[in-house]
């Protein structure tokens, strides 16, 4: 490192007089380069990426493995959903991670008190890390989404039950075994009744669905982040969110459990995937249910900047 | 020109801030003085925003810090080097700074350069000492060519060779016209570098003065004269109303009278001297003489210190 002792010999040149305000666009520029300046974004992002595509992999080649033992087993089976699972299961957890780091590493580190004192127009600040973190996510999980699709259904290719984006498929929708199987005779044979069509159009719902619902997790992560000011904090109340509370529901009494479980932020990644009829029942269809976890983000997102504007930083 | 109007900030029952009020005058060096818990960090968090106040108002150029249009062109803050992003190298901190208030990308590069810190440009900022921390916050202040610059205790924990570079740096920002804000809980810092001090202790304002007001006013100041002719000076100085003892090493102290007034009555008397000093400790003691009721966190008070207070 140069040591400089005597006073700075050169004066600093002067700055050109400027125009207008410092606002959102600037704002925008620095969130962008603080998300890609930092190894943890890239490490959350290939995680997911790790995480999703390989489940996906391993979904597929499980799947088509087990329909040669079991061939019974493709009646229904949807094999979006299977392969997309990792992806909008676990994913959710990854990028709640990122969603929580990008505001509380600002509060860990100190940042905050030089990002507000370079911009000290907080809902400005705000607003502008939500926007660059909400379309980075957006993007990553989109592109994650349809590589886990196509990792997936390539691992399931000639196995009957691969979905397309790009023509109908169509599967059976009943198997009723006909005959004695077993060790030696093979797989027992089954006879299949009635069809289940998967449009290329519910497919991509289901991509870009499980896309949108992960990333209003990350968002809900956020919010949970600018509320709590504490990276472990936050990702623990987003995974309580997300993951403990609805296992706390499963333990209910069947009687009522169903009612409430509708309200949850954690149900709609599950509808969102389906291609092949309803999963359950009990719970709204694809967007209303996905539209209660935007309402979830919304809510957080909307106290986390409420506080982050009131609050000493 | 900064202008703090009956400030208080309370965190909980605590009082950090006790309608303090003051301004700050373009050009100079002002100095921030009071001991630690004093309310020096909380004032500068209140001027720029980053906590809100229970009561008063702060302006800079007549302006809320929050409503400027281009905040860092107005003002460059300094509060705690480490208040970065470690995982960030210095460019892109500075970079991402620099957005914000739309300033050319080629200003970090330049500013960087000033502390030179070029050659870790690309280093993440996680391994960088405290003094190289510094020149990051110092590099981060410049950015914007602003003309008010504030900056907490920023010798605390510097070597020599970092003390000296920063007290070099705020003279010649000052000798630019630049407003020089900066704070410090030792009197011996501010003695080469702040023109004006103002002096706080729990949170209330104890003194808003020049350095010279300050060293005069300070009923312990004491001038150290090493001259052949002893017996003389002493007269002539207490002819002037100030007293002077012989110290064992045959060298007078004199108190109250600044060392102009001494060297002037030596002159005037056609008495030789050879050396003629302020008594470095006697800055030191006026200022915890100042403050010392309002000293947060006492220890026992060390025996070097109590024949002063008695000169009261």
């Amino acid at each position: 490192m140069a040591t400089t002792t005597a006073a700075p010999s050169q004066r600093l040149s002067t700055l050109p007089p400027a125009a207008g305000r410092a606002g959102l666009a600037g704002a925008l520029r620095s969130e962008f380069t603080k998300l890609r300046s930092v190894r943890s974004t890239y490490w959350t992002i290939a995680a997911l990426f790790i995480v999703s595509v390989g489940i996906a992999a391993i979904a597929g080649a499980a799947i088509t493995a087990n329909l040669h033992s079991n061939p019974g087993n493709k009646a229904g089976l949807d094999s979006t959903q299977s392969v997309l699972g990792g992806f909008f299961e676990l994913g959710q957890l990854v990028v709640a991670v990122l969603g929580a780091l990008v505001i509380t590493s600002e509060y860990s580190t100190g940042m905050i008190r030089t990002s507000l004192t370079a911009m000290p127009r907080r809902g400005t600040v705000y607003a502008a890390k939500l926007i660059v973190f909400t379309v980075v996510t957006l993007v990553i999980t989109v592109v994650t989404s349809f590589v886990a699709f196509f990792v997936g259904q390539s691992l399931l290719s000639g196995s009957g039950v691969s979905a397309s984006l790009f023509h109908s498929v169509t599967i059976p929708a009943n198997a009723i075994p006909s005959g004695p199987g077993g060790p030696g005779n093979g797989p027992p044979p089954v006879t299949f009744s009635g069809t289940d069509v998967i449009s290329p159009g519910t497919v991509l719902t289901a991509i870009i669905g499980s896309a949108l619902f992960v990333t209003s997790v990350a968002l809900i992560a956020y919010g949970l982040g600018a509320i709590i000011r504490h990276t472990a904090g936050a990702i623990t109340s987003a995974i309580g969110l997300m993951f403990v509370i609805p296992i706390i529901v499963q333990l209910l009494p069947n009687t009522w459990r169903w009612d409430i479980m509708r309200f949850f932020p954690d149900e709609a990644g599950r509808v969102l995937s389906v291609t092949i009829g309803q999963s359950n029942p009990h719970l709204w269809s694809a967007w209303p249910q996905f539209g209660v976890t935007l309402i979830y983000a919304a809510v957080l997102v909307g106290v986390g900047g409420y506080l982050f504007r009131k609050r000493d930083a | 020109m900064i202008e703090v109007r009956g400030l208080t900030k309370r965190y909980g029952d605590k009082i950090a801030v006790n309608d303090l009020t003051f301004g700050i005058e373009p050009g100079k060096v002002t100095g921030f003085l009071g001991p630690n818990g004093a309310g020096k960090t909380t004032t500068m968090r209140l001027i720029l925003g980053l906590d809100y106040p229970n009561a008063g108002t702060v302006t800079v150029d007549g302006q809320l810090y929050r409503d400027m249009a281009y905040p860092m062109r107005e003002v460059g803050a300094l509060l705690e080097a480490k208040a970065v992003h470690g995982g960030r190298n210095a460019y892109n901190h500075l970079l991402c700074l620099a957005q914000t208030n739309n300033l050319p990308k080629q200003r970090v590069g330049q500013v960087l350069e000033l502390v030179g810190l070029s050659e870790v440009a690309r280093k993440r900022s996680k391994g960088f000492s405290l003094g190289m921390s510094q020149r990051l916050g110092i590099a981060a202040t410049l950015l914007g060519d602003p003309h008010v610059l504030m900056f907490d205790e920023p010798v605390n924990g510097l070597d020599p060779e970092g003390i000296l570079w920063i007290r070099n740096l705020m003279k010649a920002l000052a000798a630019e016209g630049r407003t020089v804000f900066v704070s410090s809980h030792l009197m011996s810092e501010m003695e080469n570098t702040a023109d004006h001090l103002i002096v706080i202790g729990k949170g209330k304002l104890i003194a808003d003065c020049s350095m010279s007001e300050f060293i005069a006013r300070s009923t312990g100041s004491a001038v150290q004269v090493r001259t052949p002719s002893p017996d003389q000076l002493v007269l002539a100085i207490a002819a002037k109303g100030g007293t002077a003892t012989t110290q064992p090493d045959g060298t007078l102290l004199v108190r109250g009278m600044t060392t102009d007034v001494v060297g002037d009555i030596a002159f005037e008397q056609g008495i030789r001297v050879h050396e003629l000093a302020l008594m470095r400790a006697s800055l030191e003691e006026a200022f915890m003489e100042l403050t010392a009721d309002s000293v947060e966190y006492r220890a026992g008070v060390p025996d070097a210190t109590a024949n002063i207070g008695s000169g009261v």
